[in-house]
């Protein structure tokens, strides 16, 4: 099992790099927010994470044709995961653009 | 076959770029949206780097055996629906609503990453149970727990938020929370490990994840959800990236840890803003303390003095600096239409009027800013705490709507108090404090606010849309 994992760490090395600089890359980008930008930085962030969407793609379009059980679970995934994705980025913008029109033009 | 070998490669290294692009985008997204300059533009930008991933996977990815996805027909249906329906929701949906809606859409995202995982469980069962690979199966469980909980607790948390579900304290909770999450490993670890790889196995983790996410979330009290969506959030990112992981894709991997990571922060930094820690939050102790404890205060209380509408409208409108402090009774109250029409009135009258905004007033962190832009009140009157801090002694009237913990004097001078330390409106050093409640029940704090007894506050009590609308009345008759 040890080899099992060993091999897995090294196919995945590179993702798994890609995850430590994200890490980082994340507490970076965020530690300076203002606070009257947490609620639509909360929703913009929300919005992002639908990226898992790409994965219910997958799943989808790979399901057997006849393989109903997939298709729906598919289907019900895209469906979820694309709420994610326009509900998210729609709210945000919608609360950015009353920020927006308010702006003083310093 | 060479022919062919050369369009894969082709179409390969163009959906690799498209995925490169989605991840710039999030980053920068991410980074424009928290400067208040950018901040509409990166979330555009971030959209348009999802639409670019988005078809990219739909006409370019390729499966194991070369072929392109197929089932377009599903798949456009899937994503009409869905976008249809995300459109509409949000575009109807309340501003002050708007916390829940956040909660509603994190869990769609929480159960995508759940059924993804179900369909590749089925997949691995159906077809090459003997080949699989522990990394894969961990990665699969993993991404379905994580997505199951973020499920289950943000549709709690909506419940909470849209008060379709009551808090509910429940007996030995934090026991029954680590039994099931203790249930959750050991059956992971079970089948990962080769010992009941079963698709019922697999099915009883997922059951207990629900019951731990929904189990999770029940005791935390409504003001605390903001907190609690922020932190599945951060959940959701990391069910996403279990996605990357499965797929061996760079832009659900980066997307999901950004999010992972930048919702952490922004948990903390919220957490910060109450001066409260996340352990506290998540235990609820917060909540659990409430009754005895402010029933305790209450007995040493004291008086406090009412104010009628008319002495309140005479007094503001004689002052020459008004300040309004709007918090979570003026969100629930949707009034900040009418607290807009106030101020109307009042310049008018030549008073200078702005906002004290405290960084946790409202639903949300940012609530009350995101309200009262809806209202169209200026940017230039929003203050933040410490600048309104710096002309408090220079007002002659503050007026408290729907606010109690963010003014609570304790937090400054009383150190057995559970907000002390935390930063303050210090509405005290003004001329006169008008507080608008609907009641003298305490904050969600759940501790009395000795500054309603102080000999400069006056209570006006009503629910803060009514009150206002009768002292614009008031004050137009003047």
């Amino acid at each position: 099992m040890f080899q099992e994992f060993a091999a897995f760490f090294i196919t995945n090395y590179r993702l798994i790099t890609i995850v430590i600089l994200s890490i980082f890359l994340g507490i970076e980008v965020i530690s300076r927010v203002p606070s009257v930008l947490h609620t639509p930085l909360m929703s913009g962030a929300n919005a992002i994470h639908g990226v898992v969407i790409i994965g219910a793609i997958i799943v989808m379009g790979s399901a057997e044709p006849n393989d109903f059980v997939a298709l729906i679970l598919g289907f019900l995934a895209v469906v979820l995961g694309t709420l994610n994705v326009v509900g998210g980025f729609v709210v945000t913008d919608r609360m950015l653009e009353m920020f927006g029109k308010k702006k003083p033009k310093k | 076959m060479n022919e062919l070998f050369q369009k894969v490669l082709a179409e390969n290294s163009i959906l690799l770029f498209c995925y490169l692009i989605g991840s710039i985008t999030f980053i920068l997204g991410l980074k424009m949206l928290s400067h208040p300059a950018s901040a509409r533009k990166g979330n555009l930008v971030a959209a348009a780097g999802m639409l670019i991933a988005i078809l990219a996977t739909i006409f370019l990815y390729r499966t194991e055996n070369m072929s392109h996805l197929g089932n377009y027909a599903w798949i456009f249906g899937g994503l009409l629906v869905g976008g249809v329906i995300g459109t509409l929701a949000a575009k109807k949906v309340q501003m002050t609503a708007m916390p829940e809606m956040v909660s509603l859409f994190n869990g769609t995202g929480g159960a995508c990453a759940m059924l993804i995982s179900m369909v590749e469980f089925n997949k691995i069962m159906e077809h090459h149970p003997e080949e699989m690979h522990r990394g894969h199966l961990l990665i699969i469980v993993l991404g379905a727990v994580i997505g199951t909980v973020s499920f289950a607790g943000s549709m709690i948390a909506w419940g909470k938020l849209a008060g379709k579900i009551k808090d509910k304290t429940i007996p030995g909770a934090q026991i029954i929370n680590f039994l099931l999450f203790a249930g959750i490993i050991g059956l992971s670890i079970a089948l990962v490990a080769g010992f009941a790889t079963t698709l019922p196995v697999f099915y009883a983790i997922l059951t207990l994840a629900a019951i731990y996410g929904i189990l999770f979330v029940m005791p935390i009290g409504g003001a605390d959800m903001p907190v609690v969506i922020s932190l599945l959030n951060s959940f959701t990112g990391v069910a996403a990236a279990f996605g990357g992981f499965l797929y061996d894709n760079p832009v659900m991997l980066t997307g999901g840890i950004l999010v992972g990571s930048a919702g952490t922060i922004l948990t903390i930094l919220m957490c910060n803003a109450m001066n409260r820690s996340l352990k506290n939050v998540l235990l609820g102790s917060f909540g659990g303390a409430k009754p005895g404890a402010a029933g305790a205060a209450k007995e040493g209380g004291g008086t406090y003095k009412e104010i009628s509408m008319n002495d309140t409208a005479t007094l503001m409108a004689y002052a020459s600096k008004v300040l309004i402090i709007p918090g979570y009774g003026l969100a629930v109250a949707q009034a900040q239409h009418t607290c807009h029409e106030l101020e109307k009135v009042l310049e008018e009258k030549g008073v200078e009027v702005a906002y004290g905004i405290h960084p946790v007033a409202g639903r949300m962190p940012g609530h009350m800013n995101v309200l009262l832009a809806e209202a169209d009140v200026l940017y230039e009157k929003l203050l933040e705490m410490e600048d309104a801090n710096d002309q408090m002694s220079s007002t002659n009237v503050v007026l408290i709507l729907g606010a109690n913990d963010v003014v609570n004097p304790a937090a400054k001078d009383d150190p057995s108090s559970p907000i002390y330390g935390m930063p303050i409106l210090e509405v005290e050093k003004a001329e006169h404090v008008i507080v608008n409640k609907r009641s003298m029940k305490p904050g969600y704090a759940g501790i009395e606010n000795e500054l309603f007894f102080r000999p400069k506050t006056s209570m006006l009590f009503g629910d803060a849309k009514k009150v206002l609308q009768e002292l614009v009345t008031e004050l137009k008759q003047m």
